[in-house]
């Protein structure tokens, strides 16, 4: 059991500090934009809530809002179960366990714009590997600067390679947290392999899951480098995802307040759903 | 068992296509990548590895990563070995809204930060100093270690505090020579997590540097802009970027299933 100690807080205080420093001073200065507008010179005028109620109707927000939730849906639904059947097919233990670590942790390694880079590479239709192989060796039209389809399936395939491993290690260090025993238990009553998923390693990898999910979802909505380097938010405006949008309308564009309340609105749609699949994820827990 | 081993080696393979391609690409020339089509390099060349490692532009761009990345795992860990310690013994006023609010941290997208952190940085005199990245990556660094090292602390067991302190050790003495040994697993697990997002972070990095501290992915963009596309260099340097992150995880390739695992949702 825990006990009290209010002193505790003087433990907290550097974190409180540096975190605060990083989080609560930017904030502040977003929302200040948000609620003001300038002609530059470091001139402001009030502008109240005219930003939100501008960005709030704008089809262009909609559009990028939609366009996000499409993506982070789709690698959800893609990795989340991969993740899982990669995980249930890895071995136990051995030699090889470390070696499948290693390899599958890499992607994660490496710079964000790196990836970015190096999947435009590997995709370019005449001199990228994979680009070579759809067009010359499959004789599929493919060409992401131009076919909004060929962008789309390439920026959630790059994602799938980015990130897949995340869901597998920590389902992977879920599974083999489970003793032994409980599968001998499944054997002797006969459990079918169906069963023994539903009814030990499910309920195993929960915990793990939930992590996973969530880093996942937040890591995924807040996605700005890597499909910027690869498509560049193109062709048009179809791989145009929220941050991206944001980026545009911030430094591209210099308009301060509508980039600042959009970026509130934004990051309070991202805390949001967070909250819900938290609660959502743990509510069996509390009782 | 041998069927069932074709699922991660199909996923391996699918993993290792790219890399293989970029580095691959790196022992190209440039001349060669564009004229066509070759699975392996015709003309094998060094020659992108050697303007790297000679041209000081290319070689502080990783100095300069590998810098403020260590500086940033080491203050994240530091400040988060405390914090990490109240959170997994103690109840304490707001501790669950403070520890949600940690998390929060991770929600908000770099993006809405750059040009805040910008001006913070700017008016604090830390602009293009490489303990200026090192402390904007703590914001999403801090959250993490914490949780990491919270949930390896969970199951050290409380016998242990109190056994030292009827030993007659002090709170410093104990939590340094007892307790933070017998969490090494969770320290390394967590010192690679923050490695790791602060090497791969770039935004944040990029927009508080400019010349003195900039970091080898923002380089890497700017020469790739200015020399038309040196797409045989760009490979190259791109290939080195893996080199940091693969030989810190070989170190704690046993622990990094752990890592999150023990974490507490």
């Amino acid at each position: 059991m825990k006990t009290e100690n209010q002193k505790a807080w003087f433990f907290v205080l550097p974190v409180l500090l540096l975190v605060a420093f990083n989080a609560l001073i930017p904030m502040m200065t977003v929302v200040n934009y948000s609620v003001q507008e300038t002609f530059g010179d470091n001139v402001f005028f009030w502008q109240g809530l005219d930003w939100f109620q501008q960005i709030l109707r704008s089809d262009r927000f909609h559009a990028a809002l939609g366009r996000q939730f499409m993506f982070t849906f789709l690698i959800l639904i893609i990795e989340v179960p991969l993740g899982i059947a990669i995980a249930l097919s890895m071995p136990r233990q051995g030699f090889w366990v470390p070696v499948c670590l290693v390899l599958m942790a890499l992607p994660m390694l490496i710079p964000w714009n790196v990836v970015g880079a190096m999947w435009n590479i590997f995709t370019l239709p005449d001199i990228g590997l994979l680009g070579y192989f759809l067009n010359h060796t499959l004789g599929l039209n493919y060409d992401m600067t131009q076919d909004p389809v060929a962008a789309w399936v390439t920026i959630v395939t790059m994602d799938v390679w980015h990130w897949t491993s995340l869901v597998v290690l920590l389902s992977y260090a879920g599974l083999v947290s489970i003793p032994d025993a409980y599968y001998q238990a499944a054997k002797i009553d006969g459990a079918s392999n169906w069963s023994v998923f539903r009814y030990i390693q499910l309920p195993k990898m929960k915990t793990v899951l939930t992590i996973a999910i969530l880093l996942r979802f937040m890591d995924s909505f807040n996605i700005y480098t890597e499909p910027f380097v690869l498509t560049g938010g193109g062709p048009g405006n179809s791989t145009t995802l929220l941050s991206i949008d944001l980026v545009k309308i911030a430094l591209g564009q210099f308009d301060l307040g509508p980039a600042a309340a959009m970026s509130l609105i934004y990051f309070a749609i991202t805390l949001l759903v967070s909250w819900l699949f938290y609660t959502l994820m743990t509510k069996d827990d509390q009782n | 068992m041998q069927k069932r081993s074709i699922v991660p080696i199909v996923y391996i393979l699918f993993l290792m296509l790219p890399i293989y391609w970029l580095v691959a690409m790196s022992f190209k020339t440039t001349n060669e990548i564009l004229s066509g089509f070759s699975l392996f390099p015709q003309t094998f060349t060094t020659e992108n590895y050697r303007v790297i490692f000679t041209d000081p532009s290319w070689y502080w761009g990783y100095i300069n990563s590998i810098l403020y990345v260590s500086i940033n795992t080491v203050i994240s860990v530091a400040v988060a070995l405390p914090a990490a310690y109240a959170f997994s013994r103690y109840r304490f006023l707001g501790d669950k809204q403070l520890f949600f609010w940690l998390l929060t941290n991770r929600m908000a997208p770099a993006a809405v930060f750059a040009l805040p952190f910008f001006q913070l940085y700017s008016a604090v005199g830390l602009f293009d100093t490489h303990l200026a990245v090192a402390l904007a990556h703590c914001l999403f660094n801090i959250p993490l270690a914490v949780w990491i090292l919270e949930g390896f602390m969970g199951s050290v067991p409380k016998e242990l505090d109190e056994t030292a302190y009827v030993d007659g050790y002090s709170f410093p003495r104990f939590f340094a020579s007892i307790f933070i040994p017998s969490i090494k697993a969770g320290v390394g697990v967590a010192a690679f997590f923050c490695f790791m997002f602060s090497w791969v972070e770039l935004l944040l990095a990029k927009t508080l540097t400019a010349v003195a501290a900039k970091p080898i992915a923002a380089t890497m963009t700017k020469t790739a802009s200015s020399a038309g596309y040196e797409l045989g260099l760009l490979a190259a340097a791109g290939t080195l970027t893996i080199i940091p992150g693969a030989i810190v995880i070989y170190f704690v390739r046993n622990y990094i299933a752990k890592g999150f695992a023990m974490g507490r949702v």
